[in-house]
């Protein structure tokens, strides 16, 4: 069997295809992105980017009534926007199998905050599967399906940054075709109202008890005994940490399946150890499920509930030994934040923004960069969405003058995902903010994923693209602009004039990501001896521009020619060389 | 054997990512266990960016603690020194001299270190090169991380020709001159 180096995303792709998956729906979200991405490379089922996690979760739910095995797929925060289909989809249970891999974001690499995605798991009454490395992120996905109709659930694939983004070999198999199971009209099961969903919830209880019996003889929960008196309770990629810190001098139990977790397998494991330590990166849900059961074990007072767990750490806690020794570096050396690329479009917003000392209701997506120096220009992050609703409420308690210096910023994929209700509620309820949409023409955190306002499916075929502008107009918005962030002074004069009206106004900024394959500026910007060090151009943040020995230089390496910065210099200075 | 650790460290955007694939595609050719994490996401956008390339008879944890790293391949010079400590007692460091401003350094927050490669080398086995010079002189500046693949192949067991199968096989065929001759500009000096 040929063997692969796969990241543990991929994995999972490879994992669907070869169990037959019909359909894979999802929003993009890192760490989970690149599951849907490499989808596109099985010809034989159908995937598509939903306007957000809701959308797809119902997809998927779709597909599966309809008697298709299917997926979606998700961040942590993703499968919070798919909260309300995934609860009641544990009612109605599945034709075909129904996957949701969530990926959790330990240390936020990429994410606004750090759930634990396993509590939903209990809290939806669901199973879920965690694997540890990309073999196991197939060949739980395989099981994931069959266990979705044996069980009649949907099942939950817990993933975590490490897991999906770290590549290890995997064995790659064919595609097992699975027939569509018939679909039969089923009022009691699928229509869940109230005299429905009362017996369906008796079926749930049922089925959770048999999930229960499973987690006790299945073989995703293994007992490893080294002949130790230590034993070590672990799961997905904290067991890879564990087993490299630990080695052989400790006995292991190894979680694969997340929820419902073994009693009696717990129990048997700990008979005769003198001390059990539960490692688990994030909350103690091993550790209290442990605790209950009235077990003593060790959890977060030896382990932290913040970050990323390493080998060091558990090595530390368990043996009391230290890490290798290491050279200091005996200087405070400055940090690298992630910063907008040379050419992004969104600079010129801010610096507009910036300039005019604006509030600034912020958004998910590359644009948030817009809260750190020196544009510093975002006052507030929430979620997907909330720069238009949270801008209603601030401009609601604090009147119509503090609402004529706030805005709202929102990437074209971010207002489709859930930005267009908020300003639905803005028209409805006689707000009379200012949202301004960053068009980029793609949807550019994650990646470069299409959506629904760049005219092209996940696949690249030509599509319907949603028109912004029209569509603002149909939901009752009367102002509507569409105008250049990179031509600053008309920019400017643009949101001066709608910040100052007394009805909702949108201002469309216009200009594609700068690394996109369509983008094609050329020839760099130089500085000319006009220059009286003035220091404009510094406030852009551009990564390309820097002051050298008291004088403004740019990079020529670093600088594409966007011509921003020839824009903003108020003498001349700057100009565009082939 | 025993695992190997290397560490590849830079500015998003420079490459790493394509570095660390080569890297673990040459590895298992020859029948190793490896594991690569990668970065997605936010911090690819221009800030640091750490990846890991173990490899072995068995590898477990995908991520190198501080004084582990048997290789620490740096494209940056400020994220060289920001590495020192995960480098191995006996390590290697190999490095690019090309500097790059992080922001606090634009913004005159912060002040970029001075003299780098000389206290780095007064700690630990460094070689530095311009990595982005070669990479113009084999055809295209964006070849620096093949370069600096080519100088790090030196130092691992891994035969020549291994590496330019990988090659090969991992780059897009319309760049594979000018990465070829990238990895070999780098190669010969290591």
């Amino acid at each position: 069997m040929a063997k692969k180096l796969l990241i543990g995303n991929a994995a999972v792709a490879q994992g669907a295809w070869e169990a037959g998956v019909r359909l894979v729906s999802s929003y993009p979200g890192t760490p989970s992105t690149e599951i849907t991405e490499a989808m596109v490379q099985y010809e034989d089922v159908y995937v598509e980017w939903a306007p957000n996690e809701k959308v797809a979760c119902e997809v998927a739910i779709g597909g599966a009534i309809g008697g298709g095995r299917a997926m979606t797929c998700c961040k942590h925060v993703g499968l919070n926007v798919m909260a309300d289909p995934v609860f009641t989809a544990s009612y109605t249970g599945v034709n075909g199998g129904l996957v949701i891999a969530v990926a959790d974001d330990p240390g936020m690499h990429s994410s606004q905050n750090e759930q634990d995605s396993r509590h939903y798991a209990r809290a939806a009454k669901l199973c879920m599967l965690e694997p540890a490395n990309s073999q196991e992120c197939k060949d739980y996905t395989k099981l994931a399906f069959d266990l979705s109709e044996q069980f009649d659930v949907p099942v939950l694939l817990r993933l975590s940054t490490r897991v999906s983004h770290s590549q290890s070999l995997v064995e790659m198999e064919g595609r097992t075709e699975v027939e569509l199971k018939p679909y039969e009209k089923n009022i009691g099961k699928y229509v869940m109202m109230p005299a429905n969903a009362i017996r369906r919830h008796v079926v749930v209880e049922d089925r959770q008890r048999k999930l229960r019996e499973y987690a006790e003889t299945c073989d995703l929960n293994t007992v490893e005994d080294n002949g130790s008196s230590i034993g070590v309770i672990t799961a997905g990629i904290s067991y890879m940490y564990a087993k490299e810190a630990l080695g052989n001098r400790v006995n292991y139990l190894k979680l694969g399946m997340a929820y419902p977790l073994p009693e009696k397998k717990i129990r048997d494991f700990v008979k005769g150890l003198d001390k059990v330590y539960v490692v688990e990166e994030l909350d103690p849900f091993i550790e209290e499920h442990c605790k209950v059961m009235g077990i003593d074990v060790t959890g977060k007072e030896a382990f932290t509930l913040l970050g990323e767990y390493t080998p060091d750490m558990i090595k530390k806690a368990v043996f009391n030994e230290d890490a290798a020794a290491f050279a200091a570096v005996e200087e405070q050396i400055p940090v690298r934040p992630p910063v907008m690329c040379a050419g992004c479009p969104h600079r010129g917003t801010f610096y507009v923004l910036k300039k005019l000392g604006l509030t600034v209701s912020g958004d998910i997506g590359c644009y948030t960069l817009g809260a750190v120096a020196p544009l510093q220009s975002v006052d507030t992050t929430i979620c997907m969405g909330a720069s238009v609703s949270a801008a209603l409420g601030m401009a609601k308690v604090r009147g119509q003058e503090f609402n004529k210096k706030l805005v709202s910023v929102i990437g074209d994929s971010t207002f489709i995902h859930s930005g267009i209700t908020g300003l639905i509620d803005i028209v409805y309820n006689k707000g009379a903010n200012t949202v301004i949409i960053l068009d980029n023409s793609i949807t550019g955190m994650t990646g470069h994923q299409d959506n629904p306002t760049t005219g092209k499916t996940i696949r690249g075929e030509a599509t319907k693209q949603v028109d912004l502008e029209k569509l603002c107009y149909a939901i009752g918005v009367e102002h509507v602009v569409i105008a250049d962030p990179f031509d600053v002074k008309n920019f400017e004069k643009v949101v001066k004039e709608e910040v100052e009206r007394d009805e909702p106004s949108v201002i469309i900024a216009q200009r594609p990501c700068a690394l996109l394959k369509t983008v094609k500026y050329t020839g760099r910007c130089v500085i000319n001896d006009k220059c009286r060090n003035c220091k404009m151009c510094m406030k852009l943040g551009c990564p390309a521009i820097s002051v050298k020995e008291n004088k403004v230089v740019i990079d020529r390496n670093q600088c594409n020619g966007c011509g921003l910065c020839v824009n903003v210099c108020p003498f001349g200075a700057i100009e565009k060389e082939a | 054997m025993s695992t190997k650790n290397i560490m590849i460290v830079g500015v998003g955007g420079q490459g790493t990512l394509l570095a660390s694939r080569i890297l673990g595609n040459a590895v298992i050719s020859q029948g190793y266990d490896v594991k690569v994490s990668e970065v997605h996401g936010m911090s690819q956008r221009g800030g640091s960016v750490v990846t890991y390339v173990k490899y072995g008879e068995q590898v477990y944890s995908p991520i190198i603690g501080k004084g582990e790293a048997d290789i620490i391949l740096a494209f940056e010079t400020l994220e060289a020194y920001r590495a020192l400590p995960f480098l191995k007692e006996g390590g290697k460091l190999i490095m690019n001299i090309q500097q790059m401003d992080p922001m606090p350094v634009i913004t005159g927050a912060a002040q970029y270190p001075a003299d780098v490669v000389e206290k780095l080398s007064a700690k630990a086995s460094v070689t530095a090169l311009d990595a982005l010079s070669l990479a113009k002189e084999a055809g295209n500046p964006k070849a620096v991380n093949v370069v600096l693949i080519g100088l790090m192949a030196r130092n691992t067991d891994i035969p020549y020709d291994v590496w330019v199968d990988t090659l090969k096989a991992t780059v897009p065929p319309k760049f594979l001159d000018v990465n070829l001759k990238a990895f070999d500009l780098g190669y010969n000096r290591g």
